[in-house]
């Protein structure tokens, strides 16, 4: 098997407080660039994961432990300090779902423009775009105004554009809490199936029950260190511990 | 977001820079379209906005300046302007353009900072499809100058429409590069938006569009007037008077000397220097846009 995503020792800083004006900066210089202008921590510190395509695989970890710094990384939103950061083929997040949503289009207008914004083509868009709206269970409310749309519809529906995606890593973060029990069931067969069709699944989320039924393999991080990498059951019961 | 064969590995939040906008013209497409459809939305007038604004300044520069202040050409003021309403027209309608493009550019990075923080994809749309919604805003209006053109018996040649579309290239390029600037640098310091709202204030007066390019060579001498010919708005401007006004007179205005053979392949390069500028800049902040905004 080859490797769908090569994570070889990347660290990454952050900036805590940081000034946003040019006059803080310029007294800053100005009194000899004494203190610092900001604090930094480490979110990330030479990591290290590699993922064979095909796996499914779960971050584990307290809050603040560097998981979802690290799926922005895999995803390109965020660029390591140093260290790599290597993918194979399309990579797609399922991160927040309807961060692209708009909230005064029609569905229909979402579903496009969210398409797009997920690296779909216009014809695969239109090619998928019945299978997505039957998905989402929105039926005749596509045409209407999202803003106008409950929460669980709205998220059903910005679900439903990111699984038709179909590229060939899914990062998913902690999008699984979607709407009401039966379509939460449904995401997560929709998730089992897109595993067996060999799509490979970077996962984080805090329901370690739900993780253990997707993942096999689990990656605990803590302060943005790898502290544990092996079969899921053990991660999980570790985290616990 | 990446192109390739699913056989190799890439780096991923490694954009190719303006070059990856060809391979996502779709998504540029429905993000102009976005703004179109947002920006009159609860509005009885909608696009009608796009008419009603140009039409209410230009009323009012007409009023003051063409006749208060004696710019317009009258019998009892022969050294003015003939026609100074297309003449003032179809400067106003390149600057509201220029204005409307690096204004929202200006803003564009910051304002879609929730989908730049957590998906990636070439950054560069985002003051490109600005520009591109200026551009659909600007039609309504040379739609009226074309018209009032007409009235004021409009005769163009070839050569002189080539003139307005290298006008409005110019004024294009220099806001999609002033855009991708500013826009990068915004996220770092929101100083870069209130600073772009007092250079529009000065790009209006520091191009001829309410007075005639000859009052400043009078003031300025040969050499400042140099500087200010070199400025890629003045050129665009007087390459629309060149357009639109022009053939509306008798011809006996003179253009600015060396406007075609100088000025014009000049403006183009500044806007193009301007263009490249604004993408390296773009290149060397986005990498850290995710974890600013």
């Amino acid at each position: 098997m080859v490797n769908a995503i090569e994570v070889s020792d990347i660290s990454k800083q952050f900036v805590l407080r940081h000034t946003r004006s040019i006059k803080e900066a310029v007294v800053w210089l100005a009194k000899g660039r004494k203190g610092d202008l900001s604090e930094k921590f480490h979110a990330l510190k030479n990591v290290s994961v590699e993922v064979r395509t095909g796996e499914t695989v779960a971050l584990l970890g307290l809050n603040g432990s560097g998981k979802s710094t690290l799926l922005k990384h895999i995803s390109g939103v965020m660029l390591p300090d140093s260290g790599t950061v290597r993918t194979r083929g399309r990579v797609a997040g399922l991160i927040e779902v309807g961060a692209g949503f708009h909230p005064d289009l029609s569905g229909r207008d979402n579903v496009f423009l969210n398409g797009a914004i997920l690296g779909m083509t216009e014809q695969q868009v239109k090619d998928r775009f019945d299978e997505i709206v039957e998905f989402s269970e929105i039926g005749q409310f596509i045409d209407t105004e999202v803003k106008f749309y409950s929460s669980g519809m709205y998220l059903r529906l910005a679900f439903s554009v990111a699984v038709h995606t179909d590229p060939e890593v899914f990062l998913i973060d902690e999008i699984l809490a979607v709407g009401d029990e039966p379509f939460q069931r449904k995401c997560i067969d929709k998730i089992q199936e897109l595993a067996r069709d060999g799509k490979t699944l970077v996962v984080v989320s805090h329901d370690l029950d739900l993780v253990s039924r997707i993942c096999d393999r689990g990656i605990l991080l803590e302060h943005g260190n790898v502290t544990f990498d092996g079969p899921i059951h053990e991660a999980v019961s570790i985290l616990r511990a | 977001m990446s192109a390739s064969s699913p056989a190799e590995l890439t780096s991923p939040g490694h954009g190719g820079g303006l070059r990856d906008i060809r391979q996502s013209r779709f998504l540029l497409k429905l993000l102009v379209r976005k703004e179109l459809k947002v920006r009159y939305r609860g509005s009885v007038l909608g696009l009608l906005w796009s008419y009603v604004k140009p039409g209410v300044q230009f009323i009012v520069f007409y009023i003051a300046l063409g006749v208060f202040l004696g710019l317009e050409r009258s019998p009892r003021n022969p050294e003015g302007l003939p026609n100074y309403a297309v003449y003032l027209f179809s400067g106003i309608v390149l600057i509201n353009f220029f204005s409307e493009a690096l204004g929202n550019a200006s803003r564009s990075i910051v304002n879609n900072g929730n989908l730049i923080k957590k998906i990636y994809l070439p950054r560069e749309l985002f003051p490109v499809a600005s520009v591109w919604v200026s551009a659909v805003h600007f039609f309504p209006q040379l739609v009226v100058l074309v018209a009032g053109c007409l009235l004021a018996g409009w005769h163009p040649n070839v050569f002189q429409l080539l003139a307005a579309v290298a006008g409005f290239a110019i004024v294009g390029l220099l806001a999609t590069g002033l855009g991708l600037l500013f826009g990068s640098a915004n996220v770092y310091f929101r100083d870069s938006e209130n600073l772009v709202d007092m250079l529009l204030m000065v790009a209006t007066w520091a191009s001829p569009v309410m007075y005639a390019w000859s009052m400043v060579e009078e003031k300025l001498g040969a050499a400042w007037f140099a500087v200010y010919q070199a400025n890629p708005i003045t050129i665009g401007v007087e390459l629309f008077h060149y357009a639109f006004w022009f053939p509306t007179t008798d011809g006996t205005t003179a253009m600015p000397p060396n406007l075609f053979t100088l000025w014009t392949p000049l403006g183009l390069v500044i806007a193009l220097a301007v263009v490249i500028l604004g993408q390296y800049t773009f290149r060397r902040l986005e990498g850290r846009f995710a974890q600013e905004l």
